[in-house]
């Protein structure tokens, strides 16, 4: 997945970024508008998040020429402000969903995929591993031409295994990419989610594999 | 809200009342003036004729062997005849002596020769006029004054001058009413043009602070410029002091949204468990702060526009989805789903934004307290009376506290794992009363919690 972030903050950029790219997305950065008309005339990208304070103008005015070229790739707004009357004048002008800051990198990485839902269908978001098919956008999973409709924290946690297959996660890990802090989630829950995900592979040839004292790998015998 | 104004009576009725008080005095001076005209010009006449008929008289006053005679002649009588027929009465004096006629009838002392003199005097009740007239006449032994008072009641002139008076009372009467009805006219079309203007400032929105641009009457441009120069000033401080929150809060906000990105980035590599518990309280700590700013803002924007409700028709269904679609990736991160009852089209007259915040804090709520894989429900109910239940599959609120929530900041025991300011259920409650309704809390068979906007 392709993201165009639009933040001055540099500091703030930089964090958003590899908090994004450490879930295997690609991100580019832009600090001001002409930055991002600039990347958004030249590139393709699936999703933008776009601060509204910027140095040379109004995230809102980006959003307004945005919508005026037809140019469907959805936008969320990160914004400092807070009131419903922002939110709403934010919707109205062709955002997609606006998120305040500061935000959860949880409910972020939400939000995208509940956007990216909504707008593009899943086509690009398809993975196929032999006999596996798994759209991390929709939530589905095909194995042996049977559909199932994953769960959110199923689907996340699945997500990031396939993302870096091969890879071994602790649980300590995998509880810190994929569950907000507001939530209290023990590491034991990780167990309920790594059981259900190898209910739905069996008899595929991704394998969840158990490493005594580290933690989980997944495995694609293809 | 209802504005305390010092009121000291109408300028309308004020106006009305001058015009149309000033309408009648003219209208009374009018008819006065008229009628004592009328009554001069009729007594003139009648004057001339009472001196034409005594003068006839006396013009043949002669003296004869030593006696005045007088022969009355017939047309002096007949031209007093009235239609009223009003009685005639003479007298004949030699100077105080009377010759002939009625004794009452007296000549006044300080008679001219050749000029009339009139008096009105009251005779059987009936008013009379009286002219009296001298003459002197030479006789063999001097001169010797004659004279003849003719005296006429007034029955008719009374009635000529009262058909006047009706006549010009009734004039009088339709001036008066056609002035009032003027007076109130010209009273409502100057109070309707600041009517017009109290129209166009209050239909106006609370947000709405530009400047009045229908025209208006020179008398009131100085009032309508204050005003406008008031409201100008008053959008630019607010302005300034909107802009100043929003500046101020990207200025928080920005640098907290940086240290919560970093602190979660940091997690990411560290291991150790110290470290970690306190990037994690770092985080929650943010989290607390971020939260309590917004209800912060979102219940100074109730308290203010529960006092000023920009209210619209409201189709509760559309509300209800958007906001259940704006909530729905929260909920996932949960796996919890979210599930609309309604028993019917739910239309309401209320504040889109109110409703909208407050129906946002209270799912927000369940989504905060409710466990994993759950569902929320979110039910309206029509009948009989509007409500709107948040209901989740969490432990419910505990007994002895169900009716402490709704206070401001107070926030219920064991949740100490969950991020919260204490203002939700707060805002929720205002939000129904500003809406003349109510919010109840109360637990389900089940144990969740459920939380209803009676509306």
């Amino acid at each position: 997945m392709k993201y165009l972030l639009v933040e001055d903050n540099l500091e703030l950029a930089e964090a958003v970024a590899s908090r994004i790219r450490l879930d295997g997305h690609t991100v580019d950065h832009a600090a001001k508008i002409a930055e991002a008309s600039a990347f958004v005339d030249t590139g393709e990208y699936d999703l933008i998040l776009l601060d509204i304070m910027l140095p040379d103008g109004d995230g809102r005015s980006f959003l307004k020429q945005h919508r005026a070229r037809k140019n469907l790739t959805p936008v969320i707004v990160l914004t400092a402000r807070s009131q419903v009357s922002d939110r709403i004048s934010l919707l109205d002008l062709g955002a997609d969903d606006y998120l305040t800051k500061p935000f959860d990198h949880a409910e972020l990485q939400a939000r995208c995929r509940a956007v990216l839902r909504r707008n593009a269908g899943s086509a690009l978001s398809v993975q196929t591993f032999g006999d596996v098919e798994f759209d991390a956008v929709s939530g589905i999973l095909i194995v042996n031409k049977e559909s199932i409709n994953l769960r959110n924290r199923e689907l996340r946690l699945l997500e990031l295994l396939i993302g870096s297959k091969g890879q071994v996660f602790s649980k300590q890990k995998l509880v810190d990419r994929l569950f907000s802090y507001d939530d209290d989630v023990s590491e034991n829950a990780i167990e309920v989610y790594i059981g259900r995900l190898r209910k739905h592979l069996e008899g595929s040839k991704l394998r969840i594999v158990t490493l005594r004292g580290l933690g989980y790998r997944l495995d694609y015998d293809g | 809200m209802t504005a305390d104004v010092n009121v000291s009576g109408s300028l309308r009725r004020r106006l009305t009342l001058i015009l149309t008080g000033g309408a009648a005095v003219l209208a009374v001076i009018l008819f006065l003036v008229v009628r004592v005209l009328a009554a001069q010009v009729a007594q003139q006449g009648q004057d001339n004729i009472l001196t034409a008929s005594m003068a006839s008289a006396l013009d043949t006053a002669v003296i004869r062997e030593g006696r005045i005679t007088l022969d009355f002649p017939y047309s002096s009588f007949s031209m007093l005849n009235t239609v009223a027929d009003d009685r005639v009465f003479y007298a004949i004096h030699e100077g105080a002596t009377l010759l002939s006629g009625y004794n009452w009838l007296v000549p006044p002392s300080d008679l001219v020769n050749g000029v009339a003199t009139f008096e009105t005097t009251i005779f059987n009740g009936d008013q009379v006029r009286v002219a009296t007239g001298m003459r002197v006449l030479t006789g063999a032994d001097g001169p010797r004054t004659v004279s003849v008072s003719i005296a006429q009641t007034q029955d008719a002139l009374s009635n000529t001058l009262n058909a006047i008076s009706r006549n010009i009372a009734l004039l009088g009467l339709g001036f008066f009413v056609l002035s009032s009805v003027l007076a109130i006219w010209a009273a409502s079309t100057t109070s309707g043009q600041m009517h017009r203007l109290t129209t166009s400032v209050t239909r106006r929105g609370p947000q709405d602070l530009s400047p009045v641009t229908k025209p208006v009457p020179s008398e009131m441009a100085p009032l309508v410029g204050s005003l406008n120069r008031f409201m100008s000033r008053l959008d630019q401080s607010l302005t300034q002091s909107e802009d100043f929150i929003a500046e101020a809060a990207h200025r928080i906000r920005t640098p907290l949204a940086t240290v919560r990105s970093h602190a979660e980035a940091t997690l990411q590599r560290v291991e150790h468990k110290e470290n970690r518990k306190s990037l994690q309280a770092m985080v929650r700590a943010i989290d607390e702060s971020s939260r309590a700013a917004g209800q912060l803002l979102d219940h100074a924007m109730v308290t203010f526009r529960a006092e000023n409700l920009e209210t619209s028709q409201i189709d509760l269904t559309d509300l209800l989805r958007d906001l259940v679609q704006s909530m729905s990736p929260m909920a996932e991160m949960k796996d919890i789903s979210i599930a609309m009852e309604l028993d019917g089209p739910a239309n309401l007259q209320g504040d889109a934004i109110l409703l909208q915040n407050a129906l946002r804090n209270l799912i927000d709520n369940a989504l905060k307290y409710a466990p994993v894989e759950t569902g929320v429900t979110v039910r309206v109910v029509t009948d009989p009376r509007l409500a709107i239940s948040i209901i989740d599959q969490g432990q419910g609120f505990a007994a002895d506290e169900i009716h402490t929530l709704r206070g401001r900041f107070i926030r219920g025991k064991d949740m100490d794992n969950t991020v919260g300011s204490g203002l939700g259920l707060t805002i929720a409650h205002e939000v129904a009363i500003a809406h003349g309704g109510e919010m109840i809390l109360t637990n389900t068979a089940e144990g969740g919690a459920c939380v209803t906007l009676y509306l």
